[in-house]
């Protein structure tokens, strides 16, 4: 079935906006072919992950854009790259690479996107609005965008990010269709103990099962506390699209589109998976891939840290002597709100390693000593161990300070036990 | 079983890598070699480079299309990839190969359980319908 096309749309594929919007449109239209899509709507905002350096395919396709004349015709943000140009001393991997990252970061400005450099869009002032039709890339931030914002992006890979930026269309297809967005399964917490319930640890374990159950699929979570905070469907949803490929979750009585298990199902009759402490105590080996105490280092915010998470980490480290470094991964707008509140004190006398622009599992940037590294994030435990060879331990943020500070793996094993 | 179906048109062949799991090219595959180097998959030390990739479905990272455009680039792309479910993000980066390099590999959403890791496979994927022998 070809894909219907307006008379804009034609004129954009044509060349009459120029040979860039011609291949960004060239390349909407195949993909709208490949998802299925009639036809094309509007966009109002863009997130692009293209900007990170992955070898010379996407600085040419940059390069090659620019070169044709590209300009992002709707508000576009840009996704983290390698380098944190806020403290460019940091650990900035093969020089030949950094260079190059360099130049294609340079390229997305060119064509006016919004130097942003963070992989949590949704942390900016001007985030999308429930029912608003996005291009948005970055797996954990197109789970965020539709589950907790309610907004749509359809799960959108690097290239055709810029691309919808560019001709403010994308592909009518997949979670930008209300039918797409309902709940294809449900994981139904049972026994899970209230204290992990309360805890931050459970949430990137649980976000893991997810992904291990859904794959593809959009699944509705009966079961967690009302007032679940966005911080823990971040750390969820990122989880999930990272052990899945997870584009959309509801948590039943708490995301927008779920406020009912009803509602999140559309009525339909859906399988059930049962997830008890046993299993989240599993997930939570399974993340990990190290044993023994002794650790080298701790990283948490990924995804970037919120001001919320940077003010409980200030707290938790007031006052404490780290014996191991601890970083932590945020985004410039926020660091540069941090900087302005008395609690920011407490991270600079505590020697806190604060990372900009980039994260410390795409680069090596941290400097550990022997031992595992510790975090607070089920996407940096799924990826660091082959992108930078680390082993990695999983715990709450609570407890990785508390490790932090001993130099060894301090967990609450009371906490995951049977409720 | 639904016929065999085109996502990305062209002709291929080669041995079959069958694998057990959904693969994220991103942090998955080291795009200079075409090596699975994702920890806990368990096919890791595979060498996805010339070959009938056969997969569940992709996993996880937008990146994904970047680092399979990467490989084309390289030449340690797999020379078709074969999934049970559709990926766009994996599509994605067969067609800006395509636009940058003028080359490409075929991939195809088809339910094959026939197909072994080892098995001469070849790929003729039309636009629509897609054809595999082994």
């Amino acid at each position: 079935m070809p894909v219907e096309l307006t008379e804009g749309d034609r004129s954009k594929l044509n060349g009459d906006h120029g040979e860039a919007a011609a291949l960004a449109m060239r390349i909407v239209v195949e993909s709208a072919g490949v998802v299925g899509a009639r036809r094309l709507i509007d966009v109002s905002a863009a997130h692009v992950d293209g900007c990170l350096y992955h070898g010379l395919a996407g600085l040419e396709f940059a390069e090659r854009l620019v070169a044709g004349g590209a300009r992002v015709s709707i508000p576009t943000t840009l996704n983290v790259s390698s380098l944190d140009l806020l403290h460019p001393k940091r650990g900035q991997g093969d020089p030949a690479a950094a260079t190059n990252a360099r130049r294609q970061m340079d390229k997305y400005v060119e064509m006016g996107c919004r130097p942003t450099w963070t992989c949590a869009p949704y942390q900016l002032p001007d985030r999308p609005a429930f029912g608003e039709h996005v291009a948005w890339a970055e797996s954990n931030a197109i789970a965020f965008c539709n589950s907790v914002l309610g907004a749509r992006t359809d799960r959108y890979g690097d290239f055709i990010d810029v691309c919808a930026a560019i001709v403010g269309r994308a592909p009518l297809a997949g979670l930008h269709l209300d039918e797409e967005r309902r709940a294809r399964l449900v994981l139904r917490l049972e026994g899970v103990p209230r204290r992990l319930l309360a805890s931050d640890a459970l949430y990137p374990v649980l976000g893991h099962i997810l992904g291990r159950e859904a794959g593809t699929a959009v699944a509705a979570i009966a079961g967690l506390p009302a007032g679940t905070g966005e911080d823990r469907l971040k750390a969820l949803g990122a989880a999930a699209a990272s052990s899945g490929s997870v584009a959309m979750f509801h948590a039943v009585g708490i995301t927008p589109e779920a406020p009912t298990l009803q509602a999140a199902t559309g009525g339909r009759k859906v399988p059930v998976v049962a997830v008890t402490a046993e299993r989240i105590r599993a997930a939570r080996d399974e993340l990990g891939t190290a044993t023994g105490e002794a650790l080298g280092a701790v990283s948490v915010g990924t995804p970037h840290a919120s001001i919320r998470e940077l003010e409980r980490l200030a707290h938790l480290v007031a006052e404490r002597r780290l014996v191991i470094p601890l970083y932590v991964n945020t985004g410039r707008d926020v660091l540069a709100k941090a900087e302005r509140s008395e609690w920011f004190a407490s991270l600079v006398a505590a020697g806190v390693e604060i990372v900009a622009d980039t994260c410390t599992y795409l680069v090596p940037i941290i400097e550990a000593g022997p031992g595992p590294v510790m975090t607070d994030s089920g996407k940096w435990a799924w990826y660091a161990p082959a992108n930078i060879g680390v082993d990695v331990v999983i715990g709450g943020l609570e407890e990785c300070v508390d490790s932090a500070v001993a130099g060894r793996v301090v967990r609450d094993e009371s906490l995951w036990a049977d409720g | 079983m639904a016929e065999p179906r085109t996502l990305i048109a062209g002709t291929a062949r080669g041995g079959a890598l069958v694998l057990e799991e959904p693969l994220s090219f991103w942090g998955g595959v080291e795009p200079s070699t075409g090596r699975v180097i994702d920890v806990r998959h368990p096919q890791r030390g595979a060498n996805v480079s010339g070959r009938v990739l056969v997969m569940p479905s992709g996993r996880g990272s937008s990146s994904s299309s970047s680092v399979l455009a990467e490989c084309v680039r390289a030449g340690t792309a797999p020379a078709a990839i074969v999934l049970a479910e559709p990926d766009p993000i994996l599509a994605l980066g067969a067609i800006v190969a395509r636009e940058l390099y003028g080359r490409t590999i075929p991939i195809v959403v088809a339910t094959v359980p026939g197909i072994r890791t080892g098995d001469d496979v070849a790929v003729n994927a039309a636009q629509g319908l897609a054809e595999l022998t082994t």
